[in-house]
């Protein structure tokens, strides 16, 4: 399942970060963010409007992610 | 020459929000230039200190990043820098890598990056007093060992707080040598962390809770929404009376100093009506820069932008924008020229320049004397629909169709441009911090420096350009008009009246329009002058309301909607995107915009009758 798919306030580890196109630097930048395979994540929370962006954490940071970028994001099944 | 005379130069280097402006404050005080890298819009911050032994350093911020091999120009200006290959900038002898002690899981991956340079460098462990509050504990000699570099822990924010970094600085620090390795980076960065750093958890209580209040989905809005009223509170109550202060002030010093030269009355007309015109002009913008940018330092620095960014960004992005485009708009309310130069905050060089380009469109507060001019004198007061004021909301309606045209006009450049590749958010909620008075202060000051000297020269030549139209050629003998009507601007009016008369305007707007071209609000002295009414406003409100029709104010209120002759506000854009070409765009759509909407508006209303 992907990130964009998570329920708030469940936590689930990062299989890997898709690439849309041909080195996308959103995918690249994601990772650079911490988003790689291993790592736990929680949605912490949404945007008011159409439930977009969400907040993300990972490490020990929030991030606010789009929906379309947090969908690159391929996650395990949630815990 | 002794040694210590050439300064060792320094690079300083770190991802976003790791607090390395405030440890750059705090090494060079006050003692920073600022300028922009060579053929770039890029901000390039320099300063000088030197250490108690005596040692002088050269001390370069270079643009935060999150990775030396990312596509933005910020990190490809900070790689180049560091590897001495941007043209320009000689290679630094030392690189101070700064990162958040509190966030070392996204940090220390950047300082692996630098590592792999081979350049000889520190790593500073900054905010190392917020991490002991929450318990984080840090092996520094692990760290050191692992990593090879000598770590300092500093507090950027404290008095003294770089103490530490200074006598490493004075060390002799070597160029590392890092041994191939092909194990991820991230890999590595979970190895470190296991090995020398312990964390109670992953996040400050402190965050969590505000953040529960501040991105909440009703809360969150309400708290935004009285924050930006307090904002435009401050700027309308404070920064009223200190632009009247400011204008009042000049005239008198223009008066008198113009009261020594009343010998020879060419020249007393230049330093009144041209010099002293023009430098009142560009100081009267001060106030409201300087207030809006209080505000949107300490919101910055407080952690809180990029919440409100969160919380508008579906907004914004449906009109083809991004929520950091929400503070430099609602500031372009007061004036356009704060909210462009706020736009720096905006990472998407397209979404930047799209804020910038609807920015005028936003309506400003030099916009409301023409608008309270024509308002007054042919608007009915009358109460429609039991509870509303006609004139209010004809005022409402013109700020309307400004924020509409807006939306518009960035949809459209949405179609037009030729990268349609997708914008991203992408964007890091940083921990909240206390602002600190030292690190707004020189937040403020640059904002003023790089205002005066940028901005304000060309608002000052065009103002004395403009005194010139308006001044020559001096009215034949016996002449019975103002003799604003037999200068070059005069004749400009009469010119551009043939272009206007389509609008409804005549010939005494069309010269009018000419000195307003300084800044909006002249329109109306201006015109007083061309009635010659000069210093009798109310006078000019008769005037109008008797000799003009509904059809053409309404038509010039149209024109003003887009009003496109803010050579300040051009000057501006000129000096934020570093390009003629975009200010010819600004200025020609707008006109475009103004003529075709006036034209209706008249054309429209003379069909209707009025």
């Amino acid at each position: 399942m992907r990130l964009s798919e998570l329920v708030q306030g469940l936590s689930a580890v990062v299989q890997e970060v898709e690439d849309l196109t041909e080195k996308d630097p959103i995918s690249r930048r994601l990772r650079d963010f911490g988003f790689v395979s291993g790592e736990p994540v929680r949605l912490v929370g949404r945007g008011p409007i159409g439930a977009d962006p969400l907040l993300v954490q990972v490490g020990y940071t929030r991030f606010a992610l789009r929906r379309n970028e947090a969908a690159r994001i391929i996650i395990g099944e949630p815990a | 020459m002794s040694e210590a005379a050439l300064p060792m130069r320094l690079a300083l280097v770190g991802s976003p929000n790791c607090g390395k402006t405030a440890l750059f404050n705090q090494l060079t005080g006050g003692r920073q230039k600022v300028a922009n890298y060579a053929g770039v819009t890029v901000e390039r911050k320099e300063g000088r200190f030197s250490t108690p032994s005596g040692r002088n350093y050269l001390l370069l911020d270079l643009p935060g990043a999150y990775s030396l091999d990312a596509a933005s120009p910020d990190e490809i200006i900070t790689r180049k820098v560091c590897l001495g290959e941007f043209p320009g900038e000689s290679v630094p002898d030392l690189i101070v890598c700064v990162a958040d002690a509190t966030n070392l899981r996204l940090h220390l991956r950047f300082v692996l990056e630098v590592r792999k340079l081979g350049r000889p460098m520190v790593l500073a462990l900054n905010m190392s007093d917020a991490a002991r509050r929450r318990g984080i504990r840090i092996d520094v000699d692990k760290l050191q060992a692992r990593l090879g570099i000598p770590v300092v822990e500093t507090v950027a924010v404290r008095h003294g707080g770089a103490a530490e970094l200074t006598r490493c600085l004075e060390g002799d620090v070597r160029a590392v040598v890092v041994a191939e390795d092909s194990t991820d980076l991230h890999v590595q960065v979970r190895e470190l962390i296991a090995e020398a750093v312990s964390m109670p958890r992953r996040t400050a209580e402190i965050d969590d809770a505000i953040d529960r209040i501040v991105l909440h989905p009703a809360l969150g809005l309400v708290l935004l929404a009285a924050i930006m009223f307090l904002i435009f509170q401050a700027v309308f109550s404070w920064a009223e009376p200190l632009m009247e202060a400011i204008e009042i002030g000049i005239a008198h010093l223009g008066t008198w100093v113009g009261s020594a030269l009343t010998s020879m009355p060419m020249l007393q007309s230049l330093v009144v009506d041209g010099i002293f015109a023009g430098i009142g002009s560009v100081l009267v913008f001060l106030p409201q820069i300087l207030i809006l940018f209080l505000f949107i330092l300490a919101l910055e620095e407080s952690g809180y932008l990029p919440r409100a960014a969160f919380l508008l960004d579906r907004l914004m992005l449906g009109a083809g924008l991004t929520g950091r485009s929400f503070i430099p708009l609602l500031s372009s309310f007061a004036c356009a020229i704060p909210g462009i130069m706020a736009t720096r905050s905006i990472q998407d060089p397209r979404d930047r320049l799209t804020t910038i380009l609807i920015a005028p469109l936003m309506t400003c507060s030099a916009r409301l004397p023409v608008y309270a001019l024509l308002i007054a004198a042919f608007i009915p007061q009358r109460t429609v629909a039991g509870v509303f004021n006609l004139q209010g909301v004809v005022l409402f309606s013109l700020y309307v169709a400004g924020i509409v045209s807006a939306l518009a006009v960035a949809w459209v450049i949405k179609l037009l441009r030729k990268d349609k590749s997708e914008h991203a958010l992408l964007m890091e909620l940083p921990s909240y911090r206390v602002p600190h008075v030292r690190d707004i202060a020189i937040g403020l000051w640059e904002r003023a420096n790089i205002f005066l000297k940028r901005v304000g020269g060309i608002i000052l030549s065009l103002t004395i350009i403009l005194w010139f139209l308006s001044t020559f050629p001096a009215p034949p003998a016996g002449a019975t008009e103002p003799a604003i009507n037999y200068s070059f601007a005069g004749q400009l009016g009469h010119v551009l009246h043939l272009v206007f008369a389509p609008l409804g305007f005549n010939w005494q707007i069309c010269i009018a329009l000419v000195p307003g071209l300084a800044a909006r609000e002249v329109a109306v002295s201006s015109l007083a002058t061309v009635y010659a009414l000069s210093g009798h406003e109310e006078g000019l409100q008769a005037i109008v309301a008797s000799q003009w029709t509904l059809a053409m104010a309404l038509s010039l209120l149209a024109w003003y909607v887009f009003a496109p002759m803010c050579l300040s506000t051009l000057a501006t854009v000129r000096r934020e995107t570093n390009s003629w070409r975009q200010v010819w765009i600004m200025a020609a759509y707008l006109f475009a915009l103004a003529y075709v909407a006036s034209l209706l508006t008249y054309q429209i209303a003379r069909m209707v009758g009025s």
